[in-house]
């Protein structure tokens, strides 16, 4: 999973920085990424997972670090399977 | 409402009220001139306004972003540069408040804005980048404890008379352009060179130059907090509330002179309802838009309040950003109405029905960090934030 995030972050995520030279747990915000490319990102990882961000996962927080992306998704699809 | 609390809020008006009646007096002569409104100001600082949002424990009396708005509202609708002044420096203050007390440094410096009634000023505005705030070009350097900036700030209000400065920029030198942090620098740690003379259309009194500033300062007056957070959880939330709070005053202001107008009207003329009446009726039915708007958005923010989660979600900066294009657009149209009302009496400066200061002043709304930005910004989010369609969620 963490490889198909980091497919997407580095297609939308505008970072001035390589993905590849990010840690799991690297602070995406302070390597640049902006709030419209979070966006990009936002909807490029709905695409890719078939999947759709609750309003209560929609901050900053769930998209802090690639490890953070991998858990707010794999919450999603938790719980899809669960419903 | 509690009884100290209605107390208190008595109070707080009352203060703000007197405040008022000095700005009054020197209104047009600030916007005349240009000139900082200094007999308001010292009347704010006499009234201990400028302390009021600060902890009781930490010597303020923690007024909420609600009472402080409707103070704003009471000085805007005598004098709009003056109310604007007392706004910008609460929205700096909030960031104090909201996100001083992890630090020793800011927590005591908050303590002396109470207590010494220092007025604070903000430089985010940054040449090459204008009002996209949450992008710097210029960086901070830390070194040995100490920090020094240097940042081509295109506009800061009142820059030559406030006390402290709040300042953006890139966190360190290879910082990426959003990665900020925000620094209190003291009037005596640092310089302000003029580059910009700030002779506009309205809103004259807030003396916004723009200058050069060079800074140098213990690292400890750094904000912990990355500016982002601070900007999405307090910032851009007392920015849209407040100065809501203050464009909603000049537009009541407005609607008060026309309706002086059209009931001296009616007074001459008995039985006959004056001409102007159905725009009257039409602009105060604005004004209560107006006004359900900012008061749903402050308690949007007060429910909000100390819940990160909340503050960082995209439906509270949606909701944020929408009260600020709807105050700072239904306002001239008001005012507009006002003047349709008023006639030339409202068109010619010095008569008990002059406009002209309400419509110039108001002009500057839209501009405060452009609503094509912020429309913007909205519309992004609007991508993936789906639109809560509840009427009282
Ligand atoms: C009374 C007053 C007091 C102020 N005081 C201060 C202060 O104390 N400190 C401070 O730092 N700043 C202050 N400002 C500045 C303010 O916060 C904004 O930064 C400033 O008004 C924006 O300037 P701008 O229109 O030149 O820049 P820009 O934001 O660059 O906008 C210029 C134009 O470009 C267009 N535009 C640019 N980017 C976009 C985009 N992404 N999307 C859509 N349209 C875009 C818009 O149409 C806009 O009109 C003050 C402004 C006013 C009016």
């Amino acid at each position: 999973m963490k490889d198909k995030i980091r497919d997407i972050l580095s297609r939308l995520g505008k970072l001035p920085v390589a993905v590849d030279s990010l840690a799991d747990d690297s602070d995406l915000y302070t390597a640049g990424l902006s709030s419209f490319a979070s966006v990009q990102l936002m909807l490029g990882l709905e695409d890719g997972f078939d999947i759709e961000f609750p309003d209560n996962l929609l901050n900053r927080r769930s998209f802090a670090s690639i490890d953070a992306i991998a858990a707010t998704v794999e919450q999603i699809i938790a719980t899809r399977k669960v419903a | 409402m509690n009884v100290m609390a209605e107390v208190r809020a008595e109070s707080l008006v009352s203060r703000a009220q007197r405040v008022a009646a000095v700005a009054a007096q020197h209104a047009e002569a600030v916007d005349r001139e240009g000139r900082f409104p200094r007999e308001a100001v010292d009347a704010m600082i006499a009234e201990r306004l400028l302390g009021i949002q600060v902890p009781a424990v930490h010597g303020g009396e923690g007024a909420t972003f609600s009472e402080i708005a409707e103070l704003c509202s009471i000085l805007s609708q005598a004098c709009a540069s003056s109310s604007m002044i007392f706004a910008m420096h609460h929205i700096k203050l909030s960031s104090l408040v909201e996100h001083g007390l992890e630090s020793a440094w800011l927590t005591a410096f908050m303590q002396r804005v109470a207590s010494e009634q220092l007025l604070l000023g903000s430089a985010t505005t940054e040449g090459g980048i204008g009002g996209n705030l949450r992008n710097s070009i210029c960086a901070i350097e830390i070194e040995n404890g100490v920090c020094r900036l240097e940042k081509d700030a295109t506009v800061i209000s009142y820059g030559d008379y406030a006390d402290a400065i709040l300042i953006t920029s890139r966190a360190h030198k290879d910082a990426a352009p959003s990665d900020q942090v925000m620094t209190v620098f003291l009037k005596d740690q640092y310089t302000l060179e003029r580059t910009h003379v700030w002779d506009t259309l309205g809103m004259r009194g807030t003396c916004s130059d723009g200058f050069l500033f060079k800074g140098e300062a213990p690292a400890e007056q750094v904000f912990p907090k990355p500016f982002a957070e601070i900007a999405a959880q307090s910032m851009l939330a007392a920015s849209h509330l407040l100065w809501s709070g203050v464009w909603y005053g000049i537009a009541a202001d407005a609607v008060i002179k026309s309706q002086n107008f059209i009931r001296a009207a009616a007074r001459k003329s008995p039985g006959q309802t004056p001409p102007g009446a159905i725009h009257l009726a039409n602009i105060a039915n604005q004004l209560q838009m107006v006004k359900s708007n900012i008061v749903a958005g402050l308690k949007t923010y007060e429910d909000a309040k100390r819940d990160e989660e909340k503050l960082s979600s995209m439906a509270f900066a949606v909701a944020m950003n929408n009260i600020k294009i709807c105050s700072s657009e239904m306002i001239l149209p008001i005012i507009n109405g006002a003047m349709l009302i008023c006639g030339i009496m409202g068109y010619k400066n010095g008569t008990p029905f002059s406009l002209g200061r309400n419509l110039r002043d108001a002009h500057s709304a839209q501009l405060m960090i452009s609503n094509d930005r912020i429309l913007g910004n909205t519309s992004s989010m609007l991508l993936v934030h789906r639109q809560d369609t509840s009427l009282l969620g």
